[in-house]
């Protein structure tokens, strides 16, 4: 057994080692704490809550979020506005409905069970908008991103002057954190951009971090609930384990000879 | 099948048996013999059974949500992960219950080679096993196409390529597969379909393969046949029913961490990018359960040749039992080929590494010795070390010491108790 | 063995079976739950109708949570017979005004409490509705007389939010 173990630890090594200079070649993501990450992870509201406020001032105007409702905004583990501040909010969109009796199309406010508003109403729309730069839709983004929150947390502080030798076409930026380091989208973010309700102070690093808690709230909306129930899992899968190994221990002793 | 008649002690359980012999069955079942030195590397075939049965009532669920079109399937997914009740929690063990499943396959059968499994009498468990696994494999992959993100849509658009590489009808072939000219949604609705069907093609070979495992017995880590029932054997229940029980459950401790704690780890961040058949995602690659395969195919540069190849890769299995010359089983007693058994684990953990790296430099060369190592293992040095070797003396019962029988003698034993 | 070890042993048994109970019994419940009305089906709660265009005598019909809502402008004479029946001619009594708060408008989920059909305006021994499925009588007030169905026809929750528009739910 023990040439087993022996190999083992030398395949682990084998495998982690060139792991490790890959990653050492690529850029280092900027690093904040993040309160969901852990065991017991769980999102910071009045961040979610001022996340959602840059995402609506700032980012909507050309990022859809087609798999959110406005309800969702109210539901537990988000950023639980109150039911009433949720209805207001879907209230203050313009949204299209119908056809009604006469068989046209027409606007109402927005209800809770409405998805969120789109900025554009096609791809292609939003594509002609931006010369031809699809913004990508953000309800999943940060799963679709091999960075995570770090890149997008990263890439919003990550504009910077091209260095010397490197032109960029009209429309196109220098960021250190875009894969190609050229991104069709202008920096956005600037100190005292938005006034937060809650009178936080709204530098970029601070809207960064808010709109990415936002961003990985929308892709893993259930966030909370699975690691609540992940944590009762485990602990009752090791009770059981620890059960079934004295039941197997005294089954076996009827046997002479060990396990 | 029967070791012993059975017959039902109550009336209506002898009526009944008498017209169906299910609690012969059950009894069979129970009192099943089982070597008593089956060690923890033997669990795995009951936490399989558990693997399948959770796929398939997880797959259940899922498929009572999910829409196989290709304009709502994305969005079908995450309606399951946002808003059906449990739905995160159900896709999460499904997707990450085929990670787990191919984990348990691939020890299983690293088992069945470190201990001589495969041979005599026990060669037709072991084909209905490679074709169990070879179906696991089209149904993994069907599966991962359904979400119906950028790396199902371009995993499904290079691996249905393969066939192309057929002479002459390949094309054809790979239209008909798709049901257009591209990957499409005819594509996406018979995968569906397949993927639907295939595990329970898998359920029936599961029982062919636990019957035929049913007529030896158990192999077992000292590799020798033993007479059954025996002082070496110990009814199925509840001595094994209980130790797969708690090898099952530390299994699902891990499965848990993955599903609660890292969901997305074993997947690629593409596959959040709805399908979109004009771009490719930059670096792609199968999920890691088919990456040794992967790196096989690409190591050779001819496109039939890869394909042949990797295939051959898997198919060679299907013939290992008369591949491998040596007569006696265990590893235990085969210094020699313990040696190489290990190298041929290290040498299909570097092709699954080389396959997730690019096909270039340094890489690509280690893929082609691993590859070529891979098929030197099985067809020159398993048959010439079994004429070779010259293996360790082999105890004539798991539960006497070695009575100094030599290596020859125990095969005639073992030829002996054939015939009985 | 002894007595005493006896029981021990049957109390880590007893306690690994119940254990093990309590956990295929959580497991079962996330696959059986899966099934009721998801978070974005009952989101959808609420439809409101504009009833402006409907004149007395007349029925719309409009779509409420996938099964159909009546809303009928009931005439002077439908009200008047509604509220004359005594409740002890009912089978199921329910007054006319507590089906009706404003007696003009009848607002009632058109469906048969027999097996779930839509009944036929304006038909039957009532004067109200008549399910062609099994033949149940429905007065103008919507409520059973005579056929299978054991109660009338379900009165929504709704308001007027104005003089001409009803929400539903």
């Amino acid at each position: 057994m023990k040439i087993f173990y022996r190999i083992i630890l030398l395949v682990f090594l084998i495998i982690i080692t060139p792991i490790h200079s890959n990653s050492a070649e690529k850029i280092e993501y900027l690093k904040t704490d993040w309160s969901f990450k852990g065991l017991f992870g769980k999102f910071d509201r009045s961040s979610l809550q001022r996340g959602y406020q840059v995402y609506t001032e700032v980012c909507s105007s050309c990022h859809s979020m087609k798999y959110l409702s406005y309800r969702n905004l109210a539901e537990k583990g988000g950023p639980e506005f109150s039911l009433e501040q949720a209805k207001a909010i879907a209230a203050s969109f313009e949204v299209k409905d119908g056809p009604n009796a006469d068989g046209e199309m027409f606007t109402r406010p927005g209800r809770l069970s409405d998805k969120f508003v789109m900025p554009y109403d096609n791809v292609k729309a939003a594509q002609a908008a931006n010369g031809g730069a699809y913004p990508p839709d953000m309800s999943v983004l940060v799963k679709a991103r091999g960075g995570g929150v770090d890149y997008i947390y990263s890439l919003l502080q990550g504009y910077e002057d091209p260095p010397t030798g490197v032109t960029l076409d009209d429309g196109v930026y220098y960021n250190k954190y875009m894969y190609g380091n050229k991104i069709k989208m202008a920096n956005q973010l600037s100190d005292g951009l938005i006034e937060y309700s809650d009178g936080t102070n709204a530098t970029v690093e601070q809207m960064s971090k808010d709109v990415t808690t936002f961003l990985m709230w929308a892709a893993e909306p259930h966030l909370e609930a699975r690691h609540r129930m992940g944590f009762k899992a485990i602990i009752y899968l090791i009770i059981l384990t620890v059960l079934v190994y004295f039941s197997m221990k005294k089954i076996w002793s009827r046997i002479e000879t060990e396990v | 099948m029967s070791d012993h008649e059975y017959t039902p002690k109550s009336k209506v359980g002898k009526w009944f048996n008498d017209r169906l012999p299910l609690l012969t069955l059950a009894n069979h079942l129970t009192d099943y013999p089982t070597p008593k030195n089956l060690n923890y590397w033997w669990t795995f075939g009951g936490i399989l059974t558990f693997c399948l049965l959770t796929q398939i009532v997880t797959g259940l669920v899922l498929a009572m949500h999910y829409i196989a079109h290709a304009d709502m399937a994305f969005d079908s997914v995450e309606h399951i992960m946002r808003d059906v009740n449990y739905g995160w929690l159900i896709r999460y063990i499904h997707a990450n219950g085929a990670s787990m499943f191919f984990l348990a396959v691939y020890i299983h059968i690293f088992r069945s080679l470190f201990y001589g499994s495969y041979k005599a009498p026990r060669e037709v468990i072991w084909i209905i096993g490679i074709i169990i696994y070879l179906l696991m494999m089209a149904a993994a992959f069907m599966g991962y196409v359904l979400p119906w993100g950028q790396m199902s849509f371009w995993g499904a658009t290079v691996i249905t390529n393969l066939f192309s590489a057929i002479p002459l009808v390949g094309e054809g072939i790979v239209t008909w597969l798709w049901g257009g000219y591209s990957v499409d949604n005819p594509t996406l609705t018979r995968f569906f379909t397949l993927h639907y069907l295939i595990p329970f093609l898998i359920l029936g070979l599961v029982v062919l393969h636990i019957w035929a495992l049913h007529v030896p017995g158990n192999n077992n880590p000292v590799g020798i046949d033993i007479k059954k029932p025996s002082k070496d054997t110990v009814p199925f229940h509840p001595y094994i029913v209980i130790k797969d029980g708690f090898a099952l459950l530390m299994f699902m401790i891990v499965f848990a961490f993955f599903v609660f704690y890292t969901p997305n780890i074993l997947g690629h961040a593409d596959n959040y990018i709805e399908a979109d058949p004009l771009v490719t995602p930059a670096h792609i690659v199968p999920e890691w359960y088919l990456l040794p395969f992967y790196a096989i195919l690409r190591s050779v540069p001819d496109k039939l040749l890869g394909v042949v190849a990797m295939l051959s890769a898997i198919l060679i299995l299907a013939v290992l039992p008369w591949l491998d010359t040596s007569k006696i089983r265990s590893a235990v007693f085969r210094p020699l080929y313990r040696q190489f058994y290990w190298i041929l684990v290290v040498d299909v953990l570097i092709l699954g590494y080389v396959g997730a790296m690019p096909a270039e430099g340094l890489y690509l060369l280690i893929a082609r010795i691993a590859t070529a190592y891979y098929f030197l293992h099985f067809l020159v040095i398993l048959p010439v070390l079994g004429l070779k070797e010259k293996t360790l003396p082999i105890p004539l019962s798991i539960t006497e010491p070695v009575l100094g029988g030599s290596p020859n003698l125990a095969a005639a034993k073992n030829k002996e108790s054939f015939k009985n | 063995m002894s007595e005493k070890k006896t029981k021990r042993r049957d109390f880590l048994f007893t306690a690994t079976y119940a254990v093990g109970a309590v956990g295929v019994g959580a497991t079962i419940w996330p696959m059986i739950d899966q099934m009721n009305p998801d978070a974005s089906v009952k989101a959808l709660a609420s439809t409101e109708v504009d009833v402006s265009a409907v004149d007395p005598g007349k029925t719309i019909t409009v779509l409420w949570r996938g099964k159909p809502v009546f809303i009928r402008r009931r005439t002077q004479d439908e009200i008047a017979e509604a509220r004359s029946v005594k409740l002890e001619d009912l089978k199921h009594p329910e007054k006319d005004e507590d089906r009706a708060a404003n007696p003009e408008w009848l607002v009632m989920l058109g469906v048969c409490t027999h097996l779930g059909c839509v009944p036929l305006d304006q038909k039957g021994d009532y004067n109200g509705w008549f399910c062609p499925c099994h033949g149940s009588h429905y007065d103008t007030s919507g409520r059973i007389r005579k056929g299978p169905a054991p109660t009338n026809m379900e009165i929504p929750k709704y308001e007027f939010v104005d003089a001409n528009i009803i929400k539903i739910g």
